[in-house]
């Protein structure tokens, strides 16, 4: 019996031996991100920063009642349950919606997530006289849940929204909205300040270090309710690193294992040197919004003209290494909102010419000038960008003048439109995502979007415009609203409010250490799955 | 002498209140909204304009500067607008960074500076003198940060030798000697200027002492080469004092540029990051304390003065 014990010892010890390395295999290490951020986002709930912010410290330390599927990247993510385990919308009353949230779920400080949590932080970011009401909070979320009107418990784990007018936009808007623990907050004394140094919300890290403008560590959520997202690597940790070759020199040094945006002439010595360059198609563009108001830009014509005249490919091979795709249109081709519009913008200064000349400026030149930025989120790289674009358009005879302004500068410009010292000028050159409807068409294109309500700077006031962004936005059928915004686009595309230029292709250089990492079509990415070999 | 310090500190005072009404009036004058660099570009007008009421940005000037300037006299600088979190921890916690580096760059940039001034004044028009007085100008000359990339690229991507960011293992783990291998290349790309602009001070002053006559007369009288180093270099010192001392100074504000090269968490860094976000508390604290870092220095290197030559003294 001993020897038969024996026996069996040394056969396990056998097995197990030679399956440690294998199960060891798929998970561990610490996963050290250099940000483009000079710092790490606002950590108690809603992030700032951008999708910088939502992309490193609020999809990670906290849930939305629904997600992001961002476990591929073959195709545009899709929004799947979170916190709420399914939802629907009331067939009497479209206006309604329910939510049935998920049980068992808890905060990191162990406190129970339910209906009360929810609507606590819905008064966080909406009530003004509530105790737990904050500003910065709010002010982050707000555009981002225009349609919601109101928040009700109905029992401890359904919670009611309505909307402002029939949207089937909700969920888009409520994958942004990030439920922190009320008992933390209470813990903590009741203030947000101390919350962010030690927040808890539900996601798959908890932070465990925090030194503003140097690092954050996150480490694994071991209790996560979803227990195939549990992450990989045994610690995150996220480094600020606003200058482009300080990431670069930290991702060849070894000091980090993955950077954001290495510098595009940097690509090929970084693929040389191992590393893994990873680009992929994302909601972004980079366009001019044209000023509509008066000449030369409130000419159809000499906005299609204009779109003709850009050497795209030139700026994405000659300028940025092949980091960016040709932008012929608010979307980029193949995604569900593209349609199908009548022309392509290729580059065609001869077309561009002949429209110039119907639209009247034969052999005349034409002056304007854009605002332009020296730096900025999204921006890619704006000043030999606007220069190569000057030189494109004055081929066909318009001379842009650039005004560099600095980026907040700029961003205060586009939430007031051309008005004052700015009413004539041409154009405002500032990247933009369009992850969602909202962000994609409504904030720009509809006529009650002009500022300074949101973003429709052009102020392209087009009743067909509206018409289509409305029942795009009351069709509940995803296919139906998929074709009613491909119409939207393929409309926008022939009138050119833009001029568009490129969207960026998301470039990150990896360590070829990191391991399980995918690169899906969004600002976003799960850091749940990537992990360091040893 | 406490008299005279006492006198001096309160002469300071007017001087740091011009400094932060300048400041203050300048970031009102710049384009450019601190609201605008706190929520999203289409963020609800009613919640922007909440947030300026909350923020007292709605307040006239003059109503905004006098509330900052009764809290500070209180001790408290305020809260950033971009981070909420409290300048004054915020100040502290970059200004200790910024310092270690500072001493480190200034004590490497004084010790070059005088000993090359020093070499080129006492060998004037000999090939030392030109190696010397080239190496200044060259230290003067090149761009910082350019050099802090050089430096990166040779001694941390190429030979590996040295980490190229951070003050501390990515890893986490600190240790002072992790802090001295972070602190080598920003300090060489920070000592840099002062070392060239030290170096030709020296040299100016040693030469012009050198061409007095009393050190004709020590040299007729017979006197050791070292006695009369010893009084060139006392007399050469004064003018060399005061240079060094505002070269600290401007070590200690940091420099914006050397710290964003190397991820240097310093106040440079934070200066740099409070003007692009516009966080008025953060650059009116930052620039208050540097400013008063600068009115100590200034008394202190007049004191040493003072130290070194008795006429300051009876004067």
């Amino acid at each position: 019996m001993r020897k038969i014990l024996g026996v069996g010892m040394v056969g396990l010890f056998i097995v197990a031996t030679a399956w440690a390395p294998v199960l060891a295999q798929g998970r561990g290490g610490a996963l050290r991100i250099g940000m483009t951020a000079a710092d790490i986002a606002y950590t108690a709930g809603q992030p700032d920063q951008g999708f910088e912010g939502f992309r490193f410290v609020g999809y990670q330390l906290y849930d939305a009642l629904v997600r992001w599927d961002l476990s591929q990247g073959e195709k545009l993510p899709e929004i799947v349950p979170a916190l709420a385990e399914s939802w629907e919308v009331d067939k009497n009353d479209v206006h309604r919606w329910i939510f049935k949230l998920r049980q068992g779920v808890k905060f990191h400080d162990g406190s129970d997530f339910n209906a009360d949590a929810v609507i606590w932080n819905w008064e966080k970011i909406r009530n003004k006289d509530a105790p737990q009401y904050d500003t910065k909070q709010a002010g982050e979320i707000a555009p981002r849940i225009t349609v919601i009107k109101s928040y009700r418990k109905l029992d401890d784990y359904t919670v009611e929204f309505t909307t402002t007018r029939p949207s089937s936009f909700v969920p888009f808007q409520l994958v942004y909205v990030f439920y922190s623990s009320p008992a933390q907050w209470e813990k903590v004394g009741r203030e947000w300040r101390a919350f962010a140094a030690n927040p808890s919300g539900t996601g798959p890290f908890k932070m465990t270090a925090f030194v503003p403008r140097e690092r954050a560590e996150l480490v694994p959520n071991t209790e996560y309710w979803d227990k195939n997202r549990i992450p990989k690597a045994d610690k995150v940790i996220l480094l600020p690193m606003p200058e482009p070759t300080t990431r670069l020199a930290a991702l060849r040094t070894g000091q980090v294992d993955w950077i954001e945006v290495p510098p595009p002439d940097a690509i090929p010595l970084l693929r040389q040197g191992g590393f893994t360059i990873s680009l992929r198609s994302y909601p972004h563009v980079w366009p001019y919004s044209l000023n509509l108001k008066q000449a030369p830009w409130d000419n159809k014509l000499v906005r299609q003209a204009a779109n003709f005249a850009i050497d795209r490919e030139g700026i994405c091979k000659s300028l940025l290494n092949d980091t960016c795709q040709l932008a012929t249109g608010v979307v980029y081709p193949g995604h569900p909102w593209f349609g199908k519009p009548a022309f392509t913008y290729e580059y065609n200064p001869k077309k561009a010419k002949e429209l110039m000349k119907q639209a009247g400026y034969d052999g005349k030149r034409l002056k304007t000038s854009f605002l332009i930025s020296t730096s900025g989120s999204g921006q890619m790289l704006p000043l030999p960008m606007n220069e190569f674009v000057q030189e494109s358009l004055r081929e066909i005879g318009i001379d842009v003048e650039l005004v560099p302004i600095e980026w907040n500068t700029l961003t205060s410009w586009i939430r007031k439109g051309f008005i004052e010292e700015h009413a004539n000028t041409g154009a405002m050159n500032v990247s933009f995502n369009f992850v969602e409807p909202f962000s994609a068409f409504v904030r720009f294109f509809h006529s009650a979007s002009v500022p300074p309500k949101s973003l429709n700077v052009m102020h392209y006031i087009n009743p067909e415009a509206d018409q289509l962004i409305e029942a795009a936005e009351a069709a509940f059928d995803p296919k139906e609203r998929d074709a009613t915004l491909g119409k939207l686009h393929a409309m926008l595309v022939e009138e050119a409010p833009w001029i568009f230029v490129v969207h960026d292709l998301n470039p990150r250089a990896l360590s070829p250490k990191v391991k399980g990492f995918v690169h899906p079509q969004s600002w976003f990415v799960d850091l749940t799955l990537p992990w360091v070999e040893q | 002498m406490w008299g005279y310090i006492l006198r001096r500190l309160l002469f300071g005072i007017p001087t740091l209140l011009g400094v932060t009404i300048i400041v203050f009036s300048l970031l009102h004058l710049s384009p450019g909204d601190p609201v605008s660099a706190m929520v999203p570009a289409d963020a609800p007008l009613e919640l922007v304009q909440m947030i300026r009421q909350q923020m007292g940005l709605d307040q006239p000037l003059p109503v905004q500067y006098w509330r900052w300037l009764t809290r500070v006299v209180q001790g408290d600088l305020g809260n950033s607008l971009a981070t909420r979190r409290p300048v004054l921890g915020e100040i502290r916690g970059a200004l200790g960074n910024t310092f270690v580096l500072a001493i480190s760059a200034a004590m490497v940039a004084f010790t070059l500076g005088v000993g090359l001034g020093t070499i080129a004044a006492f060998f004037q028009g000999r090939w030392l003198d030109k190696v010397a007085s080239a190496t200044a100008i060259s230290g003067v000359s090149l761009p910082h940060y350019w050099v802090g990339i050089v430096l990166i690229i040779i001694f941390s991507v190429e030979l590996n030798w040295l980490p190229a960011m951070g003050m501390q293992e990515t890893q986490g783990q600190t240790s002072l000697l992790s802090l001295l291998r972070h602190m080598i290349l920003p300090t060489i790309a920070l000592s840099l200027i002062p070392m060239g602009v030290v170096a030709r001070m020296v040299r100016t002053s040693i030469l012009e002492i050198l061409n007095q006559e009393f050190v004709l007369t020590l040299r007729a009288k017979g006197l050791w080469s070292r006695t009369i180093t010893r009084h060139v270099m006392k007399n050469a010192a004064p003018p060399v004092l005061t240079l060094m001392g505002l070269q600290f100074g401007y070590l200690l504000g940091g420099s914006v540029l050397v710290e964003t090269v190397f991820s240097w968490p310093g106040s440079g860094f934070l200066l740099n990051l409070a003007i692009f976000q516009r966080d008025i508390p953060m650059l009116q604290g930052v620039i208050l304390i540097l400013a008063s870092f600068f009115v100590l220095l200034n008394l202190l290197v007049d004191i040493l003065h003072s130290l070194i030559d008795p006429r300051i003294r009876r004067t």
